[in-house]
């Protein structure tokens, strides 16, 4: 009760300063028409960021104070603070770089990004490089036991962490570094392939329907929509159920039955695109032509179609590939995903979660489940931003 | 008003025919299983009792066909059959025990309506929450205000629900204790407590879906900005805000409504994840316990209960936007 009673006095605080900074501004610049026009929702906008700056910067100093109970308390605010503040920076010192060096063309690309395009660009080539080196920047091997068990991260000896271990290591002792690097290369690398898979499924699908139509097209949609009928995670849960019962019996990893049950669900919907995507290129004329030419179905399909599908499919391949990631991280979150040792950020959120409830007191100990959860939130919202762009610019909205 | 009485019987007819396809698409999934099914779940030390009466309790000397059906009729009457941790321990014990057989709706039931309670508290909160602040980005937009907006909302819709649910749990329950982490629900509990311990996985499920509401709100009243009337309105001195509350929101209501009924539908996936992180006491949780032991009766009952609210949802959503849309109520 009391909280809302706060909230409320603030937001009437903040109210009476807009309208105190309205009628100053007029004041002061006699009547200049931005002060005159003002609408009050304006002033009282003003008025909520400048407060919102104040304690965002409040806020950020009492993360440095020196009490440790106070300084505990905002410890992870701060440290946001300064993640958003680095990103944001190296964000614009991305574009300017693109900007400078490069060819014509992607030197003009680069200056009509905005910055939330350049993050998410800079952060997928960090991944890729994170990815495909990881066992050369990992310090230890992933599946390689260490012998000291729930060492604290932080690397100070003094509150129980260990300079060669700088985040730590989890229950059994293997480094979470590592296993936070390996994982760029299993998570993503693993949803990376099932969303080729998928795109190979549903896009060559998708295409045949399109082109031969018939009876083929009919079939094809309609189990597609049958399909499409059940929630898509829910589908992948009860397959996997019965995969994990297969694998036992068959010898094979769950894992490919993963990547397969996953790829095929996911597969519905490309098919859906494509199968739009590619009867609206049908019916033009130069397929006539082809097709009067003589031209067989490969043809038609590979040199035809697909190079004016490439578009909105590869807008597509972006937002498949966060769904795609985001799925099986939530399965391995949930334990009927990657399975270990295979380092993988769901499962180690699953594994260290409980770790949060310490860091009222030792906030250094928190920060592991969050950074593997972060890493899957920051890589999808990368890909987003970057799709959002391209979209945007492909729409040609201005408004 | 017949017309539409007709359009309406038919979706709902077509609706029907999904779930049926949908009933058949989950029993044969899990007639998949390799081998037999009762020897599958007790593993290689079952005993050659324990698996004839799993076999005869399960009917599985039966032929499929008859299976699907004799379940079909099951469900429909309400019987959804004996989860197997049940059938597993009557096996082993010899007998039957009585009369306090647990059944899967039994378990079900009281969690089903659990997850229903959470649903409706995030949709009482998001609702309302994503159209205004849709309204707020449209009056302002391109400005400070509406790029903010933008990114905090593309952020929490790409975010693992999980990430966000660690990250309202760090900030409202451990270093400011507001809310409670855990969300031990149980029967007979005041309205304001349940509230309470519900609070915190509600507000996570509004992140997920507020943005996506939000952004179809703007949008929908966006796209109309451009029409005469509006600019009518305009040029007839009303404030913008009086433009778009009064004229722009009635006709963008349609794709608005269509929007929040699908996201409810998105809902149900969603809440999977954050009953297994706040320990919510619903049917995902459940289900995810279940997928975990291979209890396949549960887990088919579940899977047809999460598929028949979400047909049903798109069914709604489908039907809400042919009753606001003349064009469509009228089909040439």
């Amino acid at each position: 009760m009391n909280a809302i009673f706060t909230i409320i006095a603030l937001l009437v605080a903040i109210a009476a300063c807009g309208w105190v900074f309205r009628i100053a501004g007029q004041k002061f610049t006699q009547n200049r028409p931005y002060f005159r026009d003002m609408t009050f929702g304006v002033a009282f906008g003003y008025a909520f960021a400048a407060f919102a700056l104040v304690a965002l910067i409040w806020a950020y100093l009492q993360a440095q104070s020196s009490d440790p109970l106070v300084a505990n308390k905002y410890f992870f605010f701060g440290k946001a603070v300064e993640g958003f503040l680095i990103f944001a920076v190296a964000a614009w010192l991305f574009r300017l770089l693109g900007r400078a060096v490069g060819t014509a063309g992607t030197r003009k690309l680069f200056r009509s990004m905005p910055l939330t395009a350049s993050f998410g660009v800079l952060i997928i080539i960090l991944y890729a490089i994170v990815a495909i080196f990881a066992g050369v920047i990992a310090p230890y091997g992933q599946e390689e036991i260490l012998g000291a068990a729930n060492v604290v991260p932080g690397g100070d000896p003094a509150l129980g962490g260990n300079p060669e271990f700088p985040l730590g290591t989890d229950q059994i002792g293997r480094d979470i570094l590592s296993r936070l690097i390996y994982g760029a290369q299993n998570t993503v690398g693993i949803a990376f392939a099932t969303t080729l898979l998928a795109f190979f499924i549903g896009g060559s699908l998708g295409f045949l329907a399109a082109t031969l139509g018939g009876w083929l097209d009919q079939l094809l949609s309609r189990v597609v929509d049958a399909l499409m009928a059940i929630p898509s995670l829910i589908f992948a849960l009860l397959l996997m159920t019965i995969a994990s019962v297969w694998s036992n019996q068959v010898g094979i990893p769950l894992t490919y039955f993963m990547i397969l049950i996953i790829a095929v669900i996911d597969a519905t919907r490309v098919f859906r695109l494509a199968r739009a995507v590619g009867s609206s290129i049908v019916v033009m004329d130069y397929i006539e032509a082809a097709k009067l030419r003589g031209e067989g179905l490969t043809y038609l399909i590979f040199r035809e179609i697909l190079p004016n599908a490439t578009a909105p499919l590869l807008a597509e391949f972006g937002l498949r590939f966060c769904f795609v990631f985001l799925t099986i991280a939530s399965l391995s979150f949930l334990g009927v995903g990657i399975q270990p040792p295979l380092a993988d950020w769901g499962t180690m959120v699953r594994d260290l979660g409980q770790f949060i409830n310490f860091a009222a007191f030792a906030p250094q100990v928190a920060v592991t489940p969050l950074l593997a959860a972060g890493a899957i939130a920051l890589l999808t919202v990368a890909v987003n931003f970057v799709v959002d762009w391209m979209l945007h610019k492909s729409s040609g909205l201005k408004e | 008003m017949s017309g539409l009485l007709k359009i309406i019987i038919q979706r709902l007819f077509l609706g029907l025919i999904t779930l049926l396809v949908v009933s058949v698409i989950i029993f044969t999934a899990v007639n998949l299983l390799p081998g037999d099914f009762a020897q599958a779940i007790l593993g290689q030390g079952a005993t050659e009792e324990a698996v004839a009466a799993i076999r005869e309790q399960l009917g599985l000397d039966q032929h499929p066909v008859q299976r699907y059906f004799q379940w079909l009729a099951g469900a429909l009457q309400g019987d959804l059959g004996t989860p197997m941790s049940q059938a597993l321990f009557k096996s082993f014990a010899g007998t039957n025990t009585g009369e306090s057989d647990v059944t899967v709706l039994s378990q079900i039931g009281p969690r089903f309506a659990n997850t229903m309670f959470l649903a409706a508290v995030t949709a009482a909160i998001a609702v309302p929450l994503s159209i205004f602040l849709g309204i707020l980005t449209a009056l302002y937009r391109n400005s400070a205000f509406d790029r903010a907006m933008n990114v905090f909302t593309l952020s929490s819709i790409s975010s693992p629900e999980f990430f966000l649910a660690y990250i309202l749990i760090l900030f409202l329950a451990v270093l400011n204790p507001i809310f409670p982490s855990l969300s031990n629900i149980f029967e007979g509990m005041a309205f304001g407590d349940r509230l309470e311990k519900t609070m915190l996985p509600a507000l996570t499920l509004t992140l997920v879906v507020t943005a996506h509401m939000m952004r179809m709100t703007r949008a929908a009243i966006i796209n109309l900005l451009a029409s005469p009337y509006i600019e009518m309105a305009r040029l007839k001195g009303l404030s913008p805000m009086r433009v778009i509350v009064k004229h722009a929101l009635p006709n963008a209501l349609a794709p608005i409504i269509n929007v929040v009924a699908l996201n409810l539908a998105y809902l149900i996936t969603g809440v999977v994840i954050v009953e297994v992180v706040f320990v919510y006491p619903g049917i995902g949780q459940l289900f995810v316990d279940s997928v975990k032991i291979r209890d396949i009766p549960v887990v088919q009952a579940c899977c047809l209960i999460f598929a028949a609210a979400y047909i049903l949802l798109n069914l709604t959503a489908d039907i809400l936007s042919i009753i606001s849309n003349p064009r469509l109520r009228h089909p040439k």
